[in-house]
């Protein structure tokens, strides 16, 4: 298992290489001239030429490329034209707020998923099953930005119920402990007795929840449904039925276990996709997290803010991938054999 | 005479009637009989658009702005600036229809002639090829999406280009493994023998056994370029107004969703009966073409 695990590990290093190369290349070929890009028309020579000499624009390509490969692996990213800053900074300030929908929006989407899988294959062909998959397929077909304004219409505008965005009522003057702000809201609720906060901020993440939790929440049904099928129809469980084991724990005991495990995997995929995907719902629900700061920076031409949120989001998702693997691969030996 | 006897002895192992067959099983599905005419329906008003759109999707009415559906003859409603919603997202299905169709044949082509490169040749062609796809997976598709127009600066071409680059890894690595497959069969060999050249074995012979599996790809793939061309658009990184493109439509309009229900929802209805014709439709092939794939 270790030597399984170390070999991963070591794959890992090309990969992630990769990455910075690709990376580095997409933003130093780009058409123009990113310092006249970044400056705007009106930026005179002197200025220009400042600017490709303070991000090394005016070194030979090669020469520029090592430099940045050093810089990355120091951990450097550089810094953000628009506000100075440290880019790593500018990250990790908004990086629980990209966890935090993250999750919740990958347990929203298991949960709902998982019920909805099992209910449909255990009546197999029954309104419960067409409905599930029409609604899975539906819901893989929607457009995620639109789905999040349509919430926000009915939600929002109509029964206004819950806030179109934002991650704290404003009045409150929250001032965040951990940033994670479900869990700050119970601490406050601990330390002072005063349940608003943690309220507040349930209300403001629901929206981008369910607008980001959607296209997963289709997929990990349509996944458990199918593999759900499958498990039904072995011969173990059969041979449990015949046998008079009652049918709730031939499902849940017998059935379930070993349908989750692909499940599994899907989930942990989806995971890694909602910390990128999640531009334009922290766009529309204007959510301070990583994604909504990549498209600003864009907008913005940061080229150096772009550059490095795009390899932190794929480093992430690359490791995310991996941790998948291995977990799936500790739950099903079978994996390691191949 | 005697080359028209080896032509046929060696010819790949296709069934007869296949192609045929699969119609079949097609027209009883009754999922992949809806998506087909959901995209027929769509195909045919984006052919006809001017026929059967009825005003100019861009001639503005500002006396008619924000009309609601079903009133003043506008069916329904008109946007903003009081253009015709109905005549725009009729309009928009064409866009979408192209945006679709190009962006996949981009990454068709790309990934037709990366995949069968790298399958065919292996060795060291296949390695330098498949570590470049491998590097490409490891950037989630939005992403690299999003990153590539903004490099190419925002317009509807750049869009497809950006699309059809992100998703060509798929094609690629599905190619390849059907020519990984086919490549020692024995008719590929007896094609070999015959002093068949490198190129010709690779798109007249392997190639076509590889064609149901990228066929479902890609029918998939249609739905998901308009879903991310969309979402482009929405994000002004695609269509420029005042190009009646859904995503535009539904960006430019949303800050009218407190008074306008229609501007922002219809369009997005649009979007979604266009993708679902596609995914139904690759669903139902899927189970036909190749159920190896069927998850």
């Amino acid at each position: 298992m270790l030597k399984f695990i170390l070999k991963r590990l070591v794959l890992l290093i090309p990969t992630l290489l990769g990455v910075i190369t690709l990376v580095f290349f997409m933003i130093a070929l780009a058409p123009g001239d990113p310092a006249r890009v970044m400056l705007g028309e009106r930026a005179n020579a002197e200025q220009l030429a400042q600017l490709r000499s303070e991000l090394g624009l005016d070194q030979p390509l090669s020469k520029q490329y090592l430099l940045y490969i050093g810089r990355v692996l120091r951990g450097d990213l550089g810094k953000s034209i628009v506000t100075q800053q440290k880019i790593t900074d500018e990250l990790s300030a908004r990086l629980p707020a990209t966890i935090e929908l993250a999750i919740t929006a990958t347990i929203f989407a298991s949960i709902l998923g998982i019920v909805l899988g099992v209910a449909a294959a255990r009546r197999r062909n029954s309104w419960v099953d067409y409905s599930t998959m029409t609604g899975s397929l539906v819901g893989v077909s929607m457009p995620v930005f639109w789905l999040a304004l349509v919430l926000i219409m009915i939600f929002s505008v109509g029964l206004d119920l819950l806030p179109t965005g934002g991650r704290m009522d404003v009045r409150l003057y929250f001032k965040p402990i951990t940033n994670y702000y479900l869990i700050d809201g119970i601490i406050m609720w601990f330390r002072e007795g005063n349940s608003d906060y943690f309220v507040s901020a349930l209300k403001h993440i629901i929206l981008p929840t369910v607008a980001l939790g959607t296209i997963p929440l289709a997929i990990i049904a349509r996944t458990t449904r199918s593999n759900m099928l499958d498990v039904l129809n072995q011969d173990y469980v059969k041979t449990a039925r015949a046998a008079g084991v009652p049918e709730g724990k031939v499902v849940f005991r017998y059935a379930l276990r070993n349908a989750l495990l692909p499940v599994i995997t899907v989930i942990g995929i989806q995971f890694g996709m909602l910390l990128s995907g999640a531009i334009l719902t922290e766009t529309i629900f204007a959510w301070p997290g990583i994604g909504k700061w990549i498209y600003h920076s864009i907008g913005a031409r940061d080229f150096p803010a772009v550059q490095g949120g795009i390899l932190f989001i794929s480093f992430f998702f690359v490791v995310i991938n991996l941790v998948v693997d291995l977990l799936y691969s500790v739950i099903n030996p079978r994996i390691r054999l191949k | 005479m005697i080359d028209e006897i080896i032509e046929e002895e060696i010819s790949p192992p296709a069934e007869p009637g296949f192609w045929k067959e699969s119609w079949y099983q097609l027209t009883r599905n009754r999922a992949a009989m809806a998506g087909l005419v959901i995209i027929a329906v769509f195909a045919l008003m984006a052919i006809f658009a001017p026929l059967v759109a009825p005003k100019d999707p861009l001639i503005q009415t500002i006396s008619a702005r924000l009309t609601a559906p079903f009133t003043d003859g506008y069916i329904l409603g008109t946007d903003d600036l009081g253009r015709d919603l109905l005549s725009r997202i009729i309009y928009g299905g064409r866009i979408s229809l192209i945006i679709g169709v190009v962006s996949v044949g981009i990454s068709l082509v790309l990934g037709v002639v990366l995949g069968i490169t790298a399958g065919y040749f292996g060795g060291w062609v296949d390695r330098v090829i498949m570590r470049i796809i491998d590097i490409m997976l490891a950037f989630p598709y939005i992403l690299l999406t999003i990153v590539i127009v903004a490099i190419l600066g925002p317009s509807l071409m750049n869009a497809m280009v950006a699309i059809g680059i992100s998703q060509m890894p798929r094609y690629a690595r599905v190619i390849r493994a059907s020519v990984l497959a086919e490549r020692e069969q024995d008719y590929v060999l007896a094609e070999r023998s015959l002093g068949t050249n490198n190129l010709e074995l690779m798109f007249r012979t392997i190639l076509p056994n590889a064609l149901s599996t990228t066929i479902v790809q890609a029918t998939l793939g249609v739905g998901e370029a308009i879903l991310s061309s969309a979402g482009l658009s929405f994000l002004g990184l695609g269509a420029q107004p005042p190009t009646p493109e859904w995503g535009l439509m539904i960006a430019s309009s949303k800050q009218f969703i407190t008074s306008a229900w229609w501007v922002v929802t219809l369009p997005g209805i649009a979007i979604l009966l266009a993708v679902l014709g596609f995914n139904l439709l690759g669903d139902g092939l899927r189970d036909i073409l190749d159920p190896r794939l069927r998850d």
